[in-house]
C-alpha cells in the first residue's frame, strides 16, 4: 500500500515536470527556430563602430530604407521608430537591426526576417541622449543603412 | 513567471498586420534603486512571431529597447482566423506567451 502510493505520487510529479519542462521549450523561440544566431558580438560593442563592424562591414546609405523616428523625442525611455523597405527597391532583405549612437551599447535590436515577411518593424526604444539613430538592413550579404538624429530633452537611462 | 501579451493581428489587404505589447522592466542594469543599489539587468533577449507554427520574424534584443516592449511586425497572407503567437524568453529564464486569432 504504502509503495503503491509512493510510487503514484513519483509518477505525478513525474507528469508535472515534464509538462513544465515541455511548455517552456515550447515558448523558447530558439527550439523552432535554432539556425538564427544572436549576434552576441554586436549586442556587446560599446562603441558605434565595433558594432557595426561586428554586424559585418560599413553599411551604404540607401534610399530604399524608410526609416522614422521623432526629430524630437521628449522621453529618451521611450522613442517610438520605424522600419519600412520597400522590396522593390532593396530585395531580399534577411536582417534589420536598429542601433543607437550614444546608447552604452549602441545595438538595441536586431530582427531575422524570413521570406514572406514584409520587410516593416515598428517598436521603441531608449535613447540615452541627442544623437543619431541607425537602421542597417542586410540584404544579400551587403550591409546598408538609414540614419536620422533624434533630439532627446530626457535622458532615456534614467536613475 | 509566464508574462501575458497584448496582441491584435489584422489583415490589411494581402498583408497581416501584428501588434503585440508585453509586460516587461527592461531593466538595463546600468540603474540604481532609491537606497543606492544596482538593478540588475532584467531585458527580454529573444522574441518571435508565428503565423501558425511558421515563424514569420524572429528579433534579439538588448536592454535598450523600451520598458513594456511595443513590437508591430506585417507579413504576406494570414487568412481571418489564423492564429498567431509571440513568445519571448528574457535573460533571467523568464518567458512570455500571448496568441490571438486574425481578424
Amino acid at each position: 500500500m504504502m509503495t503503491t502510493a509512493y510510487s503514484k505520487g513519483i509518477s505525478r510529479r513525474g507528469w508535472l515536470r515534464w509538462t513544465v519542462i515541455l511548455s517552456a521549450a515550447a515558448a523558447l523561440p530558439g527550439r523552432v527556430w535554432g539556425a538564427v544566431a544572436r549576434p552576441e558580438a554586436a549586442f556587446g560593442a560599446t562603441a558605434l563602430d565595433e558594432a557595426l563592424a561586428a554586424l559585418g562591414d560599413v553599411p551604404q546609405v540607401h534610399e530604399g530604407i524608410q526609416f522614422m523616428t521623432p526629430d524630437i523625442a521628449e522621453n529618451g525611455a521611450v522613442v517610438p521608430i520605424r522600419i519600412e523597405v520597400d522590396s522593390g527597391a532593396l530585395p531580399n532583405v534577411s536582417k534589420v537591426s536598429v542601433l543607437v549612437e550614444m546608447n552604452p551599447n549602441p545595438l538595441a535590436a536586431s530582427f531575422d526576417i524570413p521570406p514572406g515577411t514584409e520587410v516593416y518593424i515598428e517598436t521603441r526604444v531608449k535613447v540615452a541622449q541627442t544623437c543619431t539613430l541607425y537602421a542597417v538592413v542586410e540584404a544579400d550579404g551587403q550591409l546598408y543603412m538609414q540614419s536620422r538624429e533624434t533630439k532627446v530633452t530626457l535622458g532615456g537611462c534614467g536613475g | 513567471m509566464a508574462g501575458r501579451i497584448k496582441i491584435r493581428a489584422q489583415k490589411k489587404g494581402d498583408v497581416t498586420e501584428v501588434k503585440a505589447l508585453m509586460r516587461h522592466p527592461m531593466e538595463t542594469g546600468m540603474r540604481k534603486d532609491q537606497a543606492g543599489d544596482p538593478i540588475p539587468a532584467h531585458f527580454i533577449t529573444e522574441v518571435a512571431v508565428f503565423h501558425g507554427d511558421e515563424p514569420v520574424m524572429r528579433g534579439h534584443w538588448g536592454a535598450a529597447v523600451s520598458a513594456n516592449p511595443f513590437l508591430g511586425v506585417r507579413f504576406a497572407g494570414g487568412e481571418s482566423g489564423d492564429t498567431v503567437r509571440v513568445v519571448w524568453t528574457d535573460n533571467q529564464g523568464g518567458t512570455g506567451e500571448g496568441e490571438t486569432t486574425i481578424r
